[in-house]
């Protein structure tokens, strides 16, 4: 089976976010950069399902060259190979231009299964796994957290409000991984060295064969900032029965919401 | 004439709330760009809803009523909808941030060549064009948007947009649509509901979140009780979960739900980095912790110094006698 895994480079969850000075984006300086963690639950599964059937592990990501180093956590995790797409026309992209160069880099692959993470965590977009399987015209399923791959089909299910979905799918299909759908694993010392050794191939804007209109966003940022600050806290002082009742009375003559 | 698309949410037979919000949300649009309101209903036994999704702003129900829809597939949901955009040429499309609507708008938006910006809860009309603002970083920070061209299409955050006041007397007309729904490579095959009566956490207008300050997972009914004295969802931190008290579906922050409900109570929660950033944008915020110091005090509204295992039972106790005097 050949499997490719949509990878993204994010800031650390952890990490506090402060606006650059263009006012658009972040502040790029401090920030400690992690693989999103959706998408090591997505490299966890095609790693599992190429243990269990054999095959390849194929990581895909687009971004600068610091992104190169979430590619060698994914072939130190046991991935066979990666593809870096890397230009300076891609940093205007948006969704829709970004989800045109990963479908042209991963189309002549023909793989059996993409897998992506169900979002990468910061832009909080959720819409490369659909984008991409509509401009590769596959099937998709979305929020997993349960799969089984068969002969050319898949079993998955699906998160959503209040109760799982069971799918079927017929593969190849994009299917992205939701939290819970495994454990990713920890990279070995020996899986580092290897991954050292491994190869990462980089590809243009030309050498992908996209076009200026493929990439033209459609969408801008066009200002970026922290949210307000909070009012402030009011402490409730006391013992607990007090505590609880000027709480009761608070919520309910005061803020309103009881 | 301008014209707004909306996409109408059907599970179990209704109309689901967040898409009457996002028509209440169209309507509102609609009287800043002169535009008209056109929803569209997909499934089986859908026609009768249509009175209700127009009572909410709708001039035109688009109603693709089909037994091959009766279960929810991608492709051919986007098919239908993507069939409207292209000939009504709206020039906005708002759909729910819902699991149905985040997985069949990418779709759509690859479908029609439309720029698609996510989880939006703001929109406002410049110069005839909307601009929109949306949470990025789980909540840690906000960006403002726009679109180059049309469809303007967003995918509006559930319980942020307010529901408008439905007219049962309003005009409106049904076009029945028809679309090729042979192909559907991925499809439901069961549904397997969570517990009855459960409140979804990103659709709960009450939400009460345990932490590591509970101690343990057989703390953990405590939480529970006063969600339910409460009528309350259940939240969690990702210490909890990631330690296995509960569902990863219960987490709370950044790689969990990010929800805006109007009360939130945090319990036994210290706050850290990735929890506020899911729920800071609530309205209200109350936390009960041991630590005077803990951050989670920064965000809060009103803060309880005291032990969770003392004030959580009395707090369930007078919130159930609160709320049973008052219906």
């Amino acid at each position: 089976m050949k499997i490719i895994v949509c990878v993204k480079q994010v800031p650390d969850t952890e990490a506090r976010i402060r606006v650059a000075p263009d006012g658009k984006g972040i502040a790029e300086g401090e920030l400690n950069w992690i693989v999103s963690p959706y998408d090591e639950f997505a490299i966890e599964e095609g790693l599992r399902i190429k243990e269990k059937k054999g095959g390849e592990v194929v990581l895909v990501t687009l971004g600068p060259d610091r992104a190169q180093s979430a590619l060698r956590s994914g072939l130190a995790m046991g991935a066979d190979s990666a593809l870096h797409l890397k230009d300076s026309s891609f940093e205007q992209l948006d969704t829709l231009g970004t989800a045109w160069a990963l479908a042209a880099a991963i189309r002549p692959l023909a793989p059996d299964l993409i897998l992506t993470g169900q979002q990468g965590v910061g832009g909080d977009h959720s819409q490369i796994p659909g984008l991409l399987a509509e401009i590769l015209d596959l099937p998709q399923v979305t929020m997993a957290v349960k799969m089984e791959v068969g002969e050319a089909k898949a079993t998955v299910e699906r998160e959503i409000e209040g109760a799982h979905e069971v799918w079927e799918t017929s593969l190849p299909a994009v299917i992205s991984a939701q939290k819970g759908l495994n454990e990713p694993r920890y990279a070995s010392l020996k899986g580092i060295m290897a991954a050292k050794k491994k190869t990462i191939e980089v590809r243009d804007a030309a050498a992908l064969g996209l076009k200026p209109e493929d990439l033209k966003p459609k969408t801008k940022v066009v200002g970026l900032e922290l949210p307000a600050a909070r009012p402030g806290v009011k402490m409730i002082p006391g013992d607990a029965d007090a505590q609880v009742k000027e709480l009761l009375r608070l919520l309910h003559e005061e803020a309103k919401v009881l | 004439m301008a014209t707004i698309v909306t996409f109408a949410e059907v599970r179990e037979g209704k109309v689901r709330r967040p898409s009457l919000e996002a028509v209440s949300e169209a309507r509102r649009l609609a009287g800043s760009l002169g535009a008209t309101v056109q929803s569209v209903l997909i499934g089986q036994g859908v026609a009768p809803l249509a009175a209700e999704v127009a009572s909410y702003g709708a001039d035109r129900v688009h109603v693709f009523d089909d037994a091959e829809l009766a279960s929810y597939a991608t492709e051919s949901y986007a098919r239908a909808l993507a069939q409207v955009i292209t000939q009504e040429k709206p020039g906005v499309v708002l759909l729910p941030y819902t699991a149905m609507g985040k997985d069949v708008a990418p779709r759509v938006a690859a479908r029609v060549g439309a720029g698609l910006v996510s989880d939006v809860v703001k929109l406002e009309v410049k110069d005839g064009r909307l601009e929109a603002r949306r949470p990025v970083y789980a909540g840690k920070a906000l960006a403002t948007v726009r679109w180059e061209g049309e469809p303007q299409m967003a995918t509006l955050r559930p319980n942020v947009f307010a529901l408008g006041t439905p007219e049962a007397a309003r005009k409106y007309e049904t076009v029945t649509g028809s679309a090729d729904v042979s192909t559907r490579r991925a499809r439901v095959q069961s549904v397997q509901a969570a517990g009855a009566g459960k409140v979804e956490l990103t659709e709960a207008q009450i939400i009460v979140s345990g932490g590591r300050g509970l101690k343990g997972p057989e703390n953990f009914h405590l939480v529970e009780e006063l969600a339910a004295a409460l009528g309350a969802a259940v939240g969690a931190s990702r210490a909890v979960v990631d330690a296995g008290w509960v569902d990863h579906q219960m987490q709370v922050g950044q790689t969990g739900k990010t929800v805006s409900p109007t009360l939130y109570v945090a319990a036994g929660i210290s706050g850290a980095i990735q929890h506020l950033a899911g729920m800071s944008s609530s309205k209200v915020i109350v936390a009960i912790n041991k630590d005077a110091d803990a951050p989670i005090f920064k965000v809060a509204d009103y803060g309880i110094v005291g032990d969770v295992f003392e004030i959580l039972p009395k707090l369930a106790a007078a919130a159930k006698e609160f709320r049973s005097g008052r219906h």
